[in-house]
């Protein structure tokens, strides 16, 4: 029976080591829905990425590799209780020297990761390390407010040059507004501004590796850049009431030209009066 | 054959005080109110907290077993348990279900994993291993045993307020608890759970200072600080832990009741438009929640871990017939754990919107805090290694203890990592590390410890047969729920989902999570498994001697089950409690109080470590 518990304590790493060598290829791995399929839709995901993949190899070696002596030690300790073995027990307090070894080696490997860590994080978070593109944190292309359950988004209008207007803190005639669906041209990253318009919310787009929260109260910048264009899942990922699994949205993605069409067509839509316009091009050519 | 063998072992190494048999036990002049319900014996509330948490535990267990129904059969009917919530048709609603993963947390890591932890636990075992004869502060002790029932009526009675209970997740971050508008559960049911919460804290603490107080004055003569067993140890670290927190959260708790009764605005920013109703008037701040909350809650993830440790380190030397390896460095990883833990708190908020500089911060500090729980582990391997291993449910719980911490600790690098934790945070990826820690660890743990001490505590042995039987079913009911939630996180299914299938990218999800409901099922019927064996041999398990399993612990030298006082005579320690199988002494154990014989060449009396 005691051959039975080593063997029974030994089956289940490897059945768990199986199931995560298997999971790519079963879809039980990164969302592969998206427009690049498992691969991290945004540079900085796939830096995330290979990020997770580091730990990941460190710590499956160590998993492999204290597994493997915990089953080295079960069988060698369950043999010592066979009848007519005299081996005596290993008396022993410890050894200094292992003990310092085994801090001083793990201390140095978690220290590393920690600190390779570094770069991605002041990438992401640190205002003054965003891209040129949002002029350190300042250029937002669109005001995102969650609501329970929705996504609220408030984009600049576009001025009588044809071009964005800046986005202002506070909402402006010209501003243009979409629920649950956010443009943002592709291949160049894109600064929104995260609010909460009732209890907290987190910003959550699985496909590039982005989660933020909304905290009511404040205003937070947050950056991506999807590098293809197509439809990506955007979703709540902090618990704000009973809807919280219903906050579906999508970011869409689409080349430069495509997206300030977009806008320019939202603008038409938005000025609609009722009042149908021959001479209106744009209402034309629309659904 | 084996060396611990119940049915030999019972008489064996009872040098001394042989003629205390059982049935000296239980007497103890009083009337059956002071003797079973309002007694002051360190021993009778461990009992009443240990059987308190187990019925708890079922709880629990079955506000868990909903969630998991309502992900693999979503809208369905829930049979059996459905009948409890018929005004709603026995199905889960989304509101329900938000409850339900709330009250899972709370009943578990409130009235469940902490109590029986510090409560039943470190009540029995403290004045046995350390041979006193009580706590420090017998009438404080009744009192935090007597505190945890407030608790659990107010837990309750917030199931029968509108919304079926609050339902804004164990965390309770604000607005979500502050504004009675915000959810279904936000109202009554939010104010019954927060002075739940308060009660377990005042529990809590009356329980740590009488720990500590004990720990520190009434140790035997001769129980040196370095001649504690490592349950000790954890037990006193854990007190230093849980006084020095829980002011902290049972402060914020009463800011929050403030805020929500008597129009404070510690947490509640103005302009906060809830449910149409009107804007909020204020200029709080909701991250200062989160930082008081887990202030308290990142330390009490140690509070329900380390004196599991404390207690599988004193199990696997027993059972592996060997020293512990590296006392001394067991003692400094627990107080390094101890310590680091106090600083760690704001990996939980690595997406909230801090200052990401203090992100940073947190990330080093929770990166490191793996070391020391790594040098455990090595610990451990190390106590087994070369060891004569008895393979009994003990035995068995504590191996799988740290099979799953390892995997649970592992876990843990991947989230204390900003950029990665960024991805997997708020996913089923956090959901299947806590569960290793706090059930594959920590549970497995308090199985080991209950059939290990449940002779001392009843004087009968539990059945073999049973509790191998009740660790086969969960072990395998346990990997097969939790351990494909790592896959789930990677896949980025969020937590608290009442319907991910709602999202395109997790429709294919249903099968496993199908699958990790069975074994959940599985899981939970295992427990009736525990319970019956429990009760069962309460009453007609095989009676045994004072050192069963020939262990060490002045915990042995005390009659099974120990009298009123403990101990005949004040026991006298002359050494640490993991001296088995020296080769100087006969037998393969060394009991704390045996006297040294003084032999030709002996060594003076073996110190802990090193």
């Amino acid at each position: 029976m005691k051959r039975f518990w080593c063997f029974f304590f030994m089956f289940w790493p490897i059945v768990a080591f199986v199931l995560c060598w298997i999971a790519p290829d079963m879809g039980w791995w990164f969302p592969s829905n998206g427009p690049t399929g498992m691969k991290a839709a945004s540079p900085i995901g796939e830096r995330i990425d290979d990020l997770y993949y580091m730990i990941l190899y460190i710590t499956t070696a160590t998993f492999v590799g204290t597994q493997v002596a915990l089953g080295y030690v079960l069988f060698k300790g369950a043999a010592m209780t066979d009848e007519g073995n005299e081996q005596k027990v290993w008396y022993s307090h410890g050894s200094h020297n292992l003990e310092v070894i085994w801090t001083i080696v793990p201390a140095c490997i978690l220290l590393f990761i920690a600190l390779y860590q570094m770069d991605v994080v002041k990438e992401v978070r640190v205002k003054s390390a965003f891209p040129a593109e949002t002029k350190g944190g300042t250029v937002a292309i669109a005001e995102v407010t969650a609501r329970q359950f929705e996504w609220r988004i408030r984009y600049p209008g576009i001025g009588p040059d044809g071009k964005k207007l800046p986005l202002m803190p506070k909402p402006q005639p010209t501003d243009l507004y979409t629920v649950n669906d956010l443009r943002v041209p592709t291949g160049e990253p894109s600064m929104i501004i995260l609010q909460s318009g009732d209890v907290q919310h987190a910003f959550f787009l699985p496909e590039l590796r982005v989660k933020q929260d909304a905290v009511p109260g404040l205003d937070i910048p947050v950056w991506f850049e999807a590098s293809k264009s197509g439809d990506y899942t955007l979703l709540c990922a902090e618990l704000c009431g009973w809807g919280h699994y219903k906050m579906k949205a999508k970011l869409v993605a689409q080349p430069e030209a495509d997206h300030m069409e977009f806008m320019r067509q939202l603008t038409v839509q938005q000025n609609y009066d009722g009042v149908p316009e021959a001479t209106n091009e744009v209402a034309q050519g629309e659904e | 054959m084996s060396t611990v063998n119940p049915a030999i072992g019972t008489d064996a190494g009872q040098g001394h005080a042989e003629e205390h048999g059982h049935g000296h036990g239980h007497e103890h002049h009083g009337s059956f109110i002071s003797t079973y319900v309002f007694s002051t014996d360190h021993k009778m509330i461990g009992k009443q907290f240990l059987i308190t948490t187990l019925l708890m535990l079922m709880v629990g267990g079955a506000l868990a077993l909903g969630v998991r129904w309502q992900l693999a059969f979503r809208w369905e009917a829930m049979p059996f348990f459905g009948m409890l919530f018929k005004a709603e048709g026995g199905q889960i609603s989304p509101e329900f279900y938000t409850m339900l993963v709330t009250m899972h947390a709370s009943v578990m890591i409130f009235l469940v994993i902490i109590p029986i932890l510090a409560g039943a636990f470190g009540n029995f075992l403290i004045p046995l291993m350390i041979g006193a004869d009580d706590m420090a502060f017998p009438i404080l002790n009744m009192l935090s045993y007597w505190f945890m029932w407030p608790a659990i009526f107010c837990f309750g009675a917030s199931f029968f307020c509108a919304g079926y209970g609050a339902a804004g997740g164990w965390t309770t971050y604000p607005l979500l608890s502050a504004l009675y508008e915000a959810a279904p559960g936000s109202g009554a049911a939010q104010t019954f759970w927060l002075f739940g919460l308060t009660f377990v804290g005042f529990s809590s603490m009356m329980g740590s200072i009488n720990y500590m107080t004990t720990i520190i004055n009434m140790r035997a003569p001769g129980m040196t600080l370095f001649r504690m067993p490592l349950t000790i140890w954890a037990m006193f670290i854990t007190a230093i832990l849980q006084s020095f927190a829980l002011p902290v959260l049972t402060a914020a708790g009463f800011m929050l009741v403030s805020d929500r009764m008597l129009g404070t605005t510690f947490f509640i920013p103005g302009g906060i438009v809830v449910n149409d109703n009107d804007p909020t008037v204020g200029g709080g701040q909701t991250l200062l929640w989160q930082h008081l909350f887990w202030f308290y809650s990142h330390p009490a993830v140690y509070i329900m871990l380390l004196p599991a440790m404390g207690m599988v380190s004193d199990m696997l030397a027993c059972m592996s017939r060997k020293p512990i390896f590296g006392y001394k460095p067991m003692v400094y990883s627990m107080a390094a754990i101890a310590g680091l833990g106090f600083i760690v708190w704001g990996h939980h908020m690595f997406t909230s919107g801090m200052n990401p500089a203090l992100g940073m911060t947190f990330m080093v500090s929770t990166v490191m805090i793996a070391l020391p729980s790594a040098v455990k582990v090595f610990n451990w391997i190390g106590t087994m290694w070369g060891g004569r291993l008895q393979f009994n449910t003990v035995m068995l719980n504590c191996i799988a203890f740290v099979s799953m911490f390892i995997v649970g600790g592992l876990s843990g690098i991947f989230m204390a990592a900003v950029p990665v934790d960024i991805y997997i945070h708020d996913t089923y990826f956090i959901v299947a590390h806590f569960h290793y820690v706090l059930f594959g660890a920590t549970l497995f743990g308090c199985f080991g410890g209950i059939q290990f001490w449940f002779p001392k505590m009843y004087g009968r042995m539990m059945n073999e047969k049973l509790g191998k039987l009740h660790f086969f079913l969960t072990f395998i009911g346990f990997n097969g729920t939790f351990f494909p939630m790592h896959l789930l996180g990677v896949a980025g299914m969020p937590r608290r989902y009442a319907d991910p299938y709602l999202h395109p990218y997790l429709e294919h999800l249903l099968p496993m999570n199908q699958f990790m409901t069975i074994c959940a099922i599985l899981m939970g019927c295992a427990q009736f498994i525990l319970l019956f064996n429990f009760f069962y041999s309460r009453k007609f398990g095989p009676t045994c001697g004072r050192n069963p399993w020939n262990a060490n612990g002045l915990e042995w030298t005390a009659p099974s089950p120990p009298g009123h006082g403990n101990f005949e005579s004040v026991p006298i320690c002359f050494r640490g409690p993991y001296e088995y199988s020296d080769p100087n002494h006969t037998e393969d154990f060394w009991l704390q109080t045996d006297q040294p014989v003084k032999k030709a060449g002996d060594n003076p009396p073996p110190s802990a470590a090193h």
